[in-house]
């Protein structure tokens, strides 16, 4: 499904003319039906590793495979193609803030081009599943950080994509949202979708009891299955 | 896109389009002048009309020959009464000379201030000169060079400055819709992130410049008609010959793909710039 060969990415050098090496040779495979975490301090190359599967940014070497298909070797306008097969959850949300949660959610089926008929059925589910089903009017500035994560998840959900990649999705949440939010994950997960989440909490990863890779400083230092978060 | 946008291209599209009509004024002036300039040869008193009308002919036929008009010594005569007949001064002194003192002419006028030379070197021919009593160039030479520079030069400087300002304006109408989109730049990197194809986000962009357009060439066409309407009496006063109003319905449908055309190009040609950078994602 996903498959990172030898993948290095460096951030040109900032004020203090030092380059970032944000991930240093990493190679992994993530296979069908998985729910992987992505674990590692803040730094780590969590965000960067999520961001390079999203072709957001480009490897500095090393190639990245999607479903098959070389990421480096792919024409401009094949990526919105296979962007769809991802559903990605933002560390900040990254909702269109001139949409309402309604329209947030229906623009993605209007981007792969789904019948009318089939948005105006299925938002108000997802919304349902989320519990966001009275807020479908409000727009995002309007909501609080638990309910906009929830319509970054919806968002990811509805065109049920064959990945979601979830970053920090319960970074700015209390203890309570937390728990919904890895619930609905393990949720999705179970109706037979990819799952990739990153995140830095602790009590998250040893209470899933799912493969984890552990990042530190750029490089795989852990990758095992029934992993715990170790430093 | 905002009230703001759609100003600034209101003003490009009046610009642009008084540049049009501004380049037909700037014809009509320059021709109008140019038509001032000619020579005249004056014959000879015993000269017969048959041979002076013999020399018309063969002046006709050199390419440099815009135009010949004839004036008879009756004709000169008529003109000079009906001009001067307030000015008892020149009437009285006319009297006193008694008969016809005028001399039959050729007015001539050649396509080009540097072309006079060769019709008078063809005339300055001594089969002629028994019968050519004086060619009036040399007095004239000045006065027809000059106008001919004048007109040559009020082209180029219109041409420059029509340019410079259509670059202009350009340039402020992109900026302002940059501008415009400069704030959705975010919006267009998640729509990019979240699978939307470049044309599924560029459409309603250019949808909307093309709007923008619109709307201003439907204003720019009220200002620039109401322009055209009042001035143009004014303008007639000036010069009698130049009607704009008229120009402006003679050329009605010109201008009006003209305006919609700039407006309606530039802001979705705009909008397409604009947006490139975001969609990189």
């Amino acid at each position: 499904m996903v498959n990172l060969q030898n993948v290095t990415k460096i951030f040109p050098a900032r004020s203090n003319g030092q380059v970032t090496r944000a991930l240093d040779d990493v190679s992994f495979k993530i296979n069908k039906k998985e729910f992987v975490s992505i674990a590692g301090k803040s730094g780590a190359g969590k965000t960067t590793l999520l961001k390079l599967i999203l072709a957001e940014i480009k490897p500095t070497s090393g190639q990245i495979f999607f479903d098959g298909e070389d990421f480096s070797k792919i024409k401009p306008g094949r990526l919105p193609q296979l962007r769809r097969k991802i559903g990605a959850v933002f560390q900040d949300y990254k909702l269109l803030p001139s949409k309402n949660v309604y329209e947030n959610i229906a623009y993605i089926m209007e981007v792969i081009g789904v019948s009318d008929e089939e948005i105006t059925r299925d938002v108000p589910q997802v919304l349902e599943i989320v519990g966001l089903k009275e807020k479908s009017q409000n727009f995002p500035a309007e909501l609080s950080a638990g309910e906009r994560q929830r319509v970054a998840i919806a968002r990811a959900l509805i065109h049920r994509p064959e990945v979601i990649l979830a970053d920090e999705p319960t970074g700015n949440l209390d203890p309570y949202n937390t728990l919904d939010i890895v619930r609905l994950l393990l949720k999705i997960h179970q109706l037979g979708t990819t799952v990739v989440l990153a995140t830095h909490k602790k009590e998250i990863i040893n209470s899933l009891q799912k493969r984890v890779i552990t990042l530190e400083k750029g490089r795989i230092i852990r990758d095992e299955e029934n992993g715990r978060f170790v430093f | 896109m905002s009230v703001a946008t759609c100003f600034i291209m209101v003003i490009t599209i009046l610009l642009g389009s008084s540049l049009f009509l501004l380049k037909d004024i700037n014809q009509f002036l320059t021709s109008s002048i140019q038509e001032k300039a000619d020579i005249s040869v004056y014959f000879k008193e015993d000269a017969a009309e048959e041979e002076i009308f013999n020399l018309e002919e063969e002046l006709s036929k050199i390419p440099e020959v815009k135009d010949i008009k004839y004036i008879s010594k009756e004709k000169a005569l008529e003109e000079f009464t009906k001009k001067h007949k307030d000015e008892s001064s020149l009437m009285e002194s006319l009297a006193e000379v008694g008969g016809n003192p005028f001399l039959a002419a050729l007015n001539i006028k050649a396509f080009e201030a540097s072309q006079y030379q060769a019709v008078v070197n063809f005339l300055e021919n001594p089969d002629f000169e028994n019968l050519i009593e004086k060619v009036d160039y040399y007095q004239r030479k000045p006065i027809i060079e000059k106008i001919f520079a004048l007109t040559v030069g009020m082209k180029n400087t219109g041409l420059v400055i029509s340019i410079i300002l259509a670059i202009v304006a350009v340039l402020v109408t992109f900026n302002t819709i940059r501008l415009a989109i400069l704030n959705q730049g975010e919006e267009i990197r998640i729509q990019r992130l979240v699978g939307a194809s470049n044309w599924f986000i560029r459409a309603p962009f250019l949808v909307q410049g093309a709007i923008a357009g619109f709307f201003a060439t439907l204003i720019s066409l009220l200002i620039f008609s109401l322009i055209c309407l009042f001035l143009s009496p004014k303008i007639e006063i000036l010069f009698s010959d130049l009607n704009i109003w008229n120009f402006f319905t003679k050329n009605f449908s010109t201008i009006i793909l003209l305006q919609l055309a700039t407006g309606i190009l530039l802001g979705m040609i705009s909008s397409t710039i604009a947006i490139r950078k975001y969609l990189k994602v």
